[in-house]
């Protein structure tokens, strides 16, 4: 459009704004990390934003395997795998759910569907709180209570409500003729979606899968009340490891397990991140 | 191959039985098997309606669609043997050209080589053979127009519909594509149906026009029919451009007596109020007649020349030969031959014998 910008006094301060801001977030994983890094003596000595000695894995290898968690000394370990398999499959779960309802919300509306969408958007809105009674009772009917199974289910309900919206308001982009131009051409149902509407939902798939995977990975509400002793995920272990009383706190480990339970989402965020502008930004359907 | 198509009784209405908008009044068209049948007629006048019926994207609340034969109302549109051709084209946009072409016989599960000879055979008759590894985002809008029409021809159906085809193409476009149609029609001979609110593809394409207003068919007929013998004014005037002039009086037999003046003029006798209808073409400048008036407007546009004509009766539009050397402000007499009046009811704008 313009020139390259030239270096006003307003730009400066905006630049500063944004470092001040910038630094501000940092900030706090900055001190983590140091910490982590750092032997006992060395934070006892130092200041809490000083670099330490040198890279000490000491304190992450215990957080991951030997920490104790109450009365198991086993570290993060275990409550990471079972993080990972309640995740995936209630992230995928929940995912391709809202997909398909927002497939059908805004491509085959039937008599009440707008009404049951408005409905659906109460689930976005609604704090979890008021339905940990009932989904406990639910769990308890269905034989899946204090297991990975329950946690996945609780998330996919929770979920469902947001990736519906997410892409309903996507697939209403679409246009009608596309699909009825299908319906011409001999596909059913599942067929247009697979290979009509699916694939063009690559930037809301990728903006749905880190949304609820953030969700689900940083839980601690339904992790700590729905879990039994073997499905208790990464959250819910962290706490326990940093409330685990010994007679010397052991900063260093706790630093480490929090960066430990904290990398998926940030890893998540490299990865696919850019989709998540791209995913929130985009509209119509070009073609 | 070619099927024929009836569409008999076919009402629409919308909405509660106490308040309900009706959108098609018992519409009955009979179409011969190969014909090319228009639906013509403003926005909002139903003929859309009508043809998702036909399609089945949509359901009559009363009559039946008689595809070779069969009734097909409650069918759903792939058990239907149609196929569609869309105003904004809908090509599916992360397929290829070839597996748009390719699409439907996939649908139906025709074997691989087979379809793909029939993919080449339809991208050939097309020309659009070096498109096909291509996506529909990068083609241009005469490329997706012919790639959407392949989609259609490549299952050979026992109906076409076209849905405004062309109304988003620039005007040299239209003109190609629109004999593109004609001659795809003609080789094919499938039985056709096209809707659209331009009155030149009507007339250039259909083998019979019907002309909508209101969820009514006004007048169905030969374009010859449509233009010569309109069936009432609103047809008269939707058809021709520029549009017929219509002028009010009353017609004794022999004499038209107009507002302040009296031509001449053999026609129906009739003691209500007629209406005269004459098309641009038909007036005739003549410095003997009584029917005189003053020039406007002078409008060239290259083959003819349009004259606009005050005159105490009214406006008039003449077509001239492009050699007309009258200028504004000129005083000119008009004069009209019987064979070439319309005659219409002034009050019900029915047409007079």
């Amino acid at each position: 459009m313009s020139a390259k910008p030239s270096l006003t006094a307003t730009r400066v301060l905006v630049y500063t704004v944004l470092a001040v801001a910038a630094l501000f977030f940092l900030l706090p994983l900055y001190a983590m990390l140091v910490t982590s890094f750092k032997t006992a003596e060395e934070i006892r000595a130092g200041h809490l934003l000083s670099l330490p000695a040198g890279l000490n894995w000491d304190s992450w290898s215990t957080a991951w395997s030997s920490a104790c968690t109450g009365v198991d000394c086993n570290g993060l370990r275990p409550f990471f795998w079972n993080s990972v398999s309640m995740a995936v499959p209630a992230v995928l779960i929940s995912t391709l759910w809202g997909s398909l309802n927002g497939y059908v919300l805004s491509l085959w509306k039937f008599r009440g569907s707008d009404t049951l969408f408005g409905l659906l958007l109460f689930g976005v809105f609604m704090p979890f709180q008021v339905v940990l009674l009932p989904m406990s009772q639910v769990l308890g009917w269905l034989g899946i209570s204090s297991s990975i199974g329950g946690l996945v289910l609780v998330h996919c309900l929770a979920g469902l409500a947001g990736t519906t919206l997410f892409f309903r308001n996507y697939y209403s982009a679409i246009p009608g003729e596309l699909v009825n131009a299908a319906r011409i051409d001999g596909a059913g149902f599942w067929q247009i979606f697979w290979r009509i509407v699916l694939p063009l939902s690559t930037p809301i798939v990728m903006v749905t899968l880190i949304w609820q995977f953030t969700n689900i990975w940083n839980d601690f509400l339904f992790g700590v009340i729905f879990s039994g002793t073997d499905s208790k995920p990464i959250t819910v272990g962290l706490n326990n490891l940093a409330n685990t009383s010994s007679s010397v706190k052991a900063y260093n480990v706790d630093m480490a397990a929090a960066v430990i339970a904290g990398l998926p989402t940030m890893a998540i965020y490299v990865l696919a991140g850019k989709f998540f502008v791209r995913g929130l930004t985009a509209g119509a359907v070009k073609g | 191959m070619a099927s024929s198509l009836q569409i008999a009784g076919i009402n629409k209405r919308y909405g509660k039985a106490d308040k309900s908008v009706e959108v098609l009044k018992r519409i009955d068209i009979h179409v011969e098997p190969g014909e090319f049948l228009i639906l013509v007629g403003p926005s909002g006048c139903g003929k859309s309606t009508l043809l998702n019926i036909i399609a089945g994207l949509d359901e009559p609340t009363e009559g039946e669609i008689r595809i070779g034969g069969r009734n097909v109302v409650g069918m759903p549109p792939r058990d239907r043997d149609i196929a569609m051709v869309f105003q904004s084209y809908a090509l599916y946009p992360t397929l290829s050209v070839a597996d748009n072409i390719g699409f439907a016989l996939e649908m139906r599960k025709m074997p691989k080589a087979e379809r793909q000879a029939r993919i080449a055979e339809v991208a050939a008759m097309l020309q659009i053979e070096h498109l096909l590894d291509r996506r529909p985002s990068q083609l241009s809008g005469g490329q997706r127009q012919r790639v959407a029409m392949g989609r259609a021809l490549a299952r050979q159906p026992q109906l076409f519909l076209f849905d405004e085809p062309l109304s988003n193409l620039d005007a040299k476009l239209r003109v190609e594509m629109r004999a593109e149609i004609k001659r795809l029609h003609q080789s094919s001979g499938i039985t056709s149906v096209y809707v659209t609110h331009d009155q030149v593809e009507a007339m250039t394409l259909g083998s019979r026009i019907a002309v909508m207003k209101g969820g009514v068919v006004q007048q169905l007929g030969s374009p010859d029919e449509i233009y010569n013998r309109p069936a009432n004014t609103y047809v008269a005037t939707f058809i021709g451009s520029p549009t017929m002039n219509l002028v009010r009086g009353r017609q004794t037999g022999q004499q038209f007596e107009m507002l302040g003046l009296s031509v001449p003029l053999a026609g129906p006798a009739s003691p209500q109020d007629v209406l005269l209808g004459v098309r641009p073409e038909h007036l005739r400048f003549d410095d003997a007649s009584p029917w005189r008036g003053e020039v406007s407007v002078v409008e060239p546009t290259g083959p003819d020349t349009y004259v606009v004509v005050d005159t105490p009766a009214g406006t008039l539009t003449l077509r001239t030969g492009a050699q007309t050397r009258v200028q504004p402000g000129d005083r000119v007499g008009i004069t009209v031959d019987a064979v070439h009046a319309h005659w219409f009811d002034a009050a019900s704008e029915a047409r007079l014998s």
